[in-house]
């Protein structure tokens, strides 16, 4: 069977059950395509194809003795943020340009467990700081619809080698919107679970208040089945929510008729784009031609989000951060005179640009006399925003919004001003800012043919009814569908 | 607010990292630019607010105190930049 690198993780499961195909003929339909495209995208910082081969023959024995589980044998490529036992796990950075982590994150370890097949890690923007893929030390992905573009970020890889088809699917890790920007850049599906249902364990910390893993699919088929794998309690997080999570594919094709979606006029009023715009309107058209009420909503400190999340998230960054030191593991400066010198000495090698600025962002905003008016200010805004969100979905099932304020931009374009690139999260980041789950669907194609993405948000580990809404999207439109000429 | 050059040298101490003389400007005005951002903050009332320092609630997950195997030393050590027997190297601290 032809072209199986470009099926969805669903289509295979079939054709593996029913014995048409094998994990190994994936694999190797996979890693032909790596090769075919890879030098133009540029989605991957380590490529594991021997191992992957060896997890594919034994996805294969397991299929073969009726031991599988429901994605055994389908191929994932991981964030370069994941902690993989024995496999460089870099974080986009010259600091850790060599670790080898002695042990797997549990999403990693989950994976192991169910058969999937890992290809490697994808690029990333260092530490997951940026939001086009620019800052990786490994230099940048070119995002698969036209190479002179960047993929977003910082999950740029991750979304690049599922629009690619370098992979089935992916995992990401979003911070302030670092799975749902590059989905929609790339023209992908990308999911952010409610802070607290995927564990966090092995996830190199940017900032931990905000960072959660998710997937990246073709549709939200799989989507709901990468979900079912990932999301559950973790006693080694402690941030780990012992809840329940229910099985996310019961909430595929169902009927979505008499639910509500609110559109806070806040995000609205900020569209200045007409692709962006025209896609939203499109896609309200189809929610209620489903039978799907739309109501007008007030979120009225959201326009607060950036500046609170900039500050926030540079100051748990700039202590986590903390830990590179050259001590034990990581890079460490030759010729040095010192500790001292040999912390600064490091570091200043090792990061990169945008990890520095952070870091001293951070570091400035927790200094002695300035905590109250930026760390304590932006942690009551935080609330303020919350607050917003508890009562817009008093009177909603889900908030209908765009993903980003346009479709992806040119590689270089914002390299030298950071507060340009920051103001690209300003419709995902107060998700984070709240823990909230949040998704990025295909809405079409801007009228130059780059994809377009919108989103849906829901209240905390009501994951459920953005499947059960995306599934309702994607079942009565084609956007998903749409692939770069690559 | 304003930063200044001996802010950010101060800063960049701080924080244990060098910096050159073109990216100390580079970061002075960066910064300051980014700060004049946070700025907007100031407009808003949130003298009775309770902060949030995460999204859900915390708690100390305790457990029973069993013992469990760990990490052996030898992969512990693996990624050391520098080793002296079962321990880290670094530079000489005490005078």
């Amino acid at each position: 069977m032809s072209n199986l690198f470009n099926k969805s993780a669903h289509e295979l499961i079939g054709l593996l059950n029913q014995k048409q195909i094998t994990s190994v003929e994936i694999t190797e339909s996979v890693l032909d395509r790596i090769d075919n495209v890879e030098s133009q995208v540029h989605a991957i910082v380590t490529l594991d194809a021997e191992s992957a081969m060896e997890s594919a023959r034994r996805a294969d024995e397991m299929l073969a003795k009726g031991e599988s589980r429901t994605l055994t044998g389908i191929p994932i490529i991981i964030k370069d943020n994941m902690c993989f036992k024995g496999h460089r796990t870099s974080c986009g950075s010259r600091i850790l340009e060599n670790f080898k982590p002695p042990y797997s994150a549990t999403v990693v370890q989950k994976i192991q467990d169910e058969g999937m097949v890992i290809l490697g890690s994808a690029n990333m923007d260092e530490f997951a700081m940026g939001s086009s893929t620019e800052t990786s030390y490994w230099g940048p992905t070119r995002n698969p619809w036209r190479l002179e573009c960047t993929p977003g970020g910082s999950s740029g890889g991750s979304a690049a080698c599922v629009a690619a088809c370098e992979s089935i699917v992916s995992l990401g890790s979003d911070t302030g919107g670092s799975i749902r920007l590059p989905a929609s850049f790339c023209g992908v599906t990308g999911f952010k679970p409610t802070y607290g249902a995927v564990s966090r364990f092995g996830l190199v910390a940017y900032a931990s208040s905000l960072d959660q893993i998710g997937p990246f699919g073709r549709d939200v088929n799989d989507i709901a089945l990468a979900l079912n794998l990932i999301c559950g309690h973790d006693p080694m997080d402690s941030t780990s929510a012992p809840v329940e999570h229910p099985d996310f594919t019961t909430f595929l094709n169902k009927s979505v008729k008499g639910m509500t979606l609110g559109a806070p006029s806040q995000f609205f009023d900020k569209i200045e784009n007409k692709d962006v715009e025209n896609v939203l309107v499109e896609a309200r058209r189809v929610f209620e031609d489903l039978g799907v009420k739309f109501v007008e909503l007030s979120l009225p400190h959201l326009d607060y989000g950036i500046a609170a999340y900039y500050i926030i998230a540079p100051c748990e960054a700039s202590s986590n951060l903390a830990r590179y030191d050259g001590v034990k593991y990581g890079y460490r400066a030759k010729n040095i005179d010192g500790m001292i010198d040999m912390y600064c000495k490091s570091r200043a090698d090792g990061f990169g640009d945008e990890t520095k600025r952070r870091i001293m962002l951070g570091t400035y905003a927790l200094s002695s006399g300035y905590y109250d008016a930026y760390y304590l200010k932006a942690a009551k805004i935080r609330t303020l925003i919350t607050q917003d969100f508890k009562k817009a979905f008093e009177s909603c099932d889900a908030i209908f919004c765009p993903t980003a304020p346009a479709p992806a931009f040119r590689l270089g374009e914002k390299t030298d001003d950071p507060m340009q690139m920051y103001l690209t999260d300003v419709f995902t980041i107060p998700v984070n800012m709240a823990g909230l789950p949040g998704v990025s669907l295909p809405g079409g194609l801007s009228l130059d043919g780059l994809p377009i993405g919108f989103q849906l948000i829901s209240s905390h580990f009501q994951e459920s009814r953005l499947i059960q809404l995306s599934s309702a999207f994607q079942s009565h439109t084609a956007h998903h569908l749409a692939r770069p000429a690559l | 607010m304003k930063i200044t050059l001996e802010q950010v040298e101060y800063v960049a101490t701080l924080g244990r990292l060098y910096l050159t003389e073109e990216e100390k400007s580079k970061y002075l005005n960066q910064l300051d630019d980014i700060l004049k951002y946070m700025d907007t903050l100031a407009a808003v009332d949130a003298e009775n607010v309770e902060p949030m320092a995460s999204p859900v609630e915390l708690f100390n997950p305790l457990r029973d105190d069993i013992v469990k195997p760990s990490l052996p030393i030898d992969e512990a050590l693996a990624n050391a930049p520098a080793l002296e027997g079962p321990s880290f190297k670094v530079p000489k601290i005490i005078e």
